[in-house]
């Protein structure tokens, strides 16, 4: 069976006064149909990069591998040049949530004309029929008084209704993928919980493929099927949600789990993962973890061993350099 | 002799809220009726979600909110400060022994500063040294304290990484010599790895310079793993306070529970058990009357949903308070 997306092997390269930096190296991800992949990674990690390219909306000075592939519903995306081509795709076939909704609407336009607008680009429907699905959108997401909202501007509506306004707004068009970028970071833990069970009878309902990305485990473990984690633009680990968080193989998942305050277990101390994130700009060669890496095998340490993936259990893939580190422990 | 170091007594703050200049005037009513004692050494954690009035009751404490009504006394070894009428040399005095640290580790270091002269301006600025070699001696040595290299000093912020850059800013807080620290959501915005490494060195520094805190967070599993007592707000009212191991395994207010469940577990196979709040944090400006949450409360009784019950807080057990509408 065909996956609903495939990314093979993406690079993504932006040009700055400094230099060229690597900011996804290497990435092959798939999406089926109604399924929801997480990725998880802390900033830096190239999680909102990989998911824009999906999109092309990453800036102009960005460059990708000429061997990687992007296809979605068999074809090549990063293959489209013409603005006809990318508007397709861009609110047609992906939509996106993005982390915070204030800065997403436009402050001086009504709701309901963002959400009307974009709906007589993609489909050929009149005004008035867009209107109606916005509506009905609007009170799917739980809005009350939908007619009312779609008559106000974003300042107007709190914050965990922006956010639902947003998804509404992603989800009219029907899109088959859908990418939410930290779509419940900015909002209140209860208004998190909202949100999340919305998003799950979303996908559910409407069949969509999903990818979610968060830095928070907890988010992960509610809404994903599978996982990847990324560290400093790859990923270093990937499998099905249960496999990664209850057996992780990589140094870095397992300490991303250890570093988290697990509020069923108060006397478990916070161990930090040592050191910083280093900068893009250089790049560690070979596995990219293994300036932070606490159990490093001497060659992983040395730069060494190129980074691959390699398949532990069925469908739990790790990076060859994290297999070893992990059997140092 | 108290072993408080802070006393918070019937502490409300009002802001006045005119939406335009012929609308009348309204009150906003941030903080309401807050009575609170940190002990001293203690790890005071006030969480609570955006809008609850816990950033208010922390400046407050810091003098830096006008408090419109009951006092703050602040218990050092000497003399007490009465914060509601403190004179200004006292007020010089006590920002010297209460220092806070913010939240957004990018925005709070001017970039134009390279890193010792930004640990060293309170120093400057209070007047607490007198040369510039003692100066230097002082950020030296809390730098080093906060596992910053001497090499560090001489670099300006951008250098730094998030984490790096709430070390600086905690080594600024506390180079004046600090009785009492009011940290302000001070992890929210750094990674998990960086986190654990953050609430670490703010705990060892406590031990080894004898630091009293007042912790700001919206996140529970933070509160619960470094604070000793916790008080929960909502809309401005402390809804439920106690130790925290007792309040995080017996919670006794609905909104405490709810809060509780809503953090996403980290167990796949635990998916969906959070007591949905209906609903969102309702207006300042226009409270419910009787108990804050009835608006929201899953399940309320008779009595709160109509507003009956005045907000309180009853002990249920020692030290463990909680809101009356809740326990009755």
């Amino acid at each position: 069976m065909s996956h609903l997306l495939e990314v093979k092997n993406l690079d993504v390269k932006f040009d700055t006064d400094e230099g060229r930096i690597t900011a996804v190296e290497n990435i092959s991800l798939s999406v089926d149909q109604g399924e929801v992949l997480g990725i998880v990674g802390e900033s830096g990690s190239g999680k909102s990069v990989t998911a824009k390219s999906i999109m092309k909306l990453n800036p102009g000075n960005t460059s990708y591998n000429e061997d990687a592939e992007i296809i979605l519903d068999n074809e090549n995306i990063l293959q489209f040049t013409t603005k006809q081509d990318l508007k397709k795709i861009r609110g047609g076939k992906v939509s996106m949530i993005f982390q915070e909704p204030m800065a997403s609407f436009a402050p001086a336009i009504k709701i309901g004309a963002q959400m009307v607008e974009q709906l007589l680009i993609h489909k050929n429907i009149n005004k008035d029929e867009a209107k109606s699905i916005s509506i009905n959108m609007l009170k799917r997401v739980g809005i009350a008084d939908a007619e009312k909202r779609f008559n106000q501007y974003a300042f107007e509506l709190s914050g965990g209704m922006r956010q639902r306004a947003m998804i509404a707004m992603a989800l009219s068009t029907m899109p088959k993928l859908l990418l939410a970028d930290e779509p419940t970071t900015a909002l209140d833990v209860t208004i998190q919980a909202q949100v999340i069970n919305l998003i799950k009878d979303i996908i559910k309902e409407y069949q969509m493929g999903v990818i979610f990305i968060t830095h928070d485990l907890g988010v992960i473990a509610q809404v994903a099927d599978h996982v990847a984690v990324m560290y400093l633009g790859s990923v270093v680990e990937k499998g099905p949600v249960n496999e990664i968080l209850k057996n992780p193989k990589h140094p870095y998942t397992k300490g991303l789990l250890q570093a988290l305050p697990d509020i069923n277990n108060l006397d478990a101390p916070l161990s930090p993962i040592p050191g910083n994130i280093p900068s893009p700009l250089d790049r560690p060669t070979g596995c990219v973890f293994r300036t932070r890496c606490p159990h490093h095998n001497p060659e992983g340490k040395d730069g060494k061993i190129e980074m691959k993936l390699i398949e532990v259990e069925s469908g739990h893939w790790v990076d060859q350099c994290g297999i070893k580190c992990g059997q140092n422990e | 002799m108290s072993d408080n170091l802070i006393s918070v007594n019937n502490v409300s703050v009002n802001f006045d809220y005119q939406e335009n200049f012929i609308s009348k005037k309204q009150k906003i009513h941030a903080v309401n009726n807050i009575n609170i004692k940190i002990k001293k050494g203690s790890f005071f954690g006030l969480v609570g979600e955006s809008g609850s009035g816990k950033t208010t009751l922390g400046r407050a404490i810091l003098g830096a909110n006008k408090i419109s009504s009951g006092n703050v006394i602040f218990h050092d070894d000497e003399k007490d400060y009465d914060l509601t009428n403190i004179n200004k040399q006292d007020l010089k005095e006590y920002r010297k022994k209460a220092q806070l640290i913010f939240q957004d580790p990018y925005a709070a270091l001017s970039p134009r500063m390279t890193v010792r002269d930004i640990i060293a301006e309170p120093l400057e600025v209070m007047k607490i040294t007198n040369s510039r070699q003692e100066t230097d001696e002082r950020v030296r040595d809390i730098a080093a304290k906060c596992r910053l290299n001497i090499e560090h000093l001489r670099r300006f912020p951008h250098a730094f990484s998030g984490g790096q850059r709430q070390r600086i800013s905690i080594a600024r807080a506390l180079v004046s010599n600090p009785k009492f620290i009011v940290a302000d959501e001070s992890v929210a915005a750094l990674d998990v790895s960086i986190q654990a490494d953050i609430l670490n060195l703010l705990k060892q520094l406590q031990t080894e310079l004898n630091l009293t805190y007042l912790f700001i967070s919206h996140d529970l599993s933070v509160v619960a793993h470094v604070c000793d007592i916790v008080a929960v707000m909502y809309l401005g009212h402390i809804v439920e306070m106690g130790p925290s191991r007792e309040l995080f395994r017996n919670p006794k207010h609905s909104y405490t529970k709810a809060l509780l469940s809503s953090i996403p577990s980290i167990d796949p196979e635990k998916r969906s058990e959070a007591i949905e709040l209906k609903g969102e944090i309702p207006s300042a400006l226009n409270p419910p009357t009787g108990c804050v949450f009835r608006t929201r409360c899953p399940n309320p009784g008779i009595d709160c949903k109509g507003g009956e019950i005045k907000m309180g807080l009853t002990e249920v057990e020692p030290g463990h308070w909680v809101d009356q509408c809740c326990v009755i």
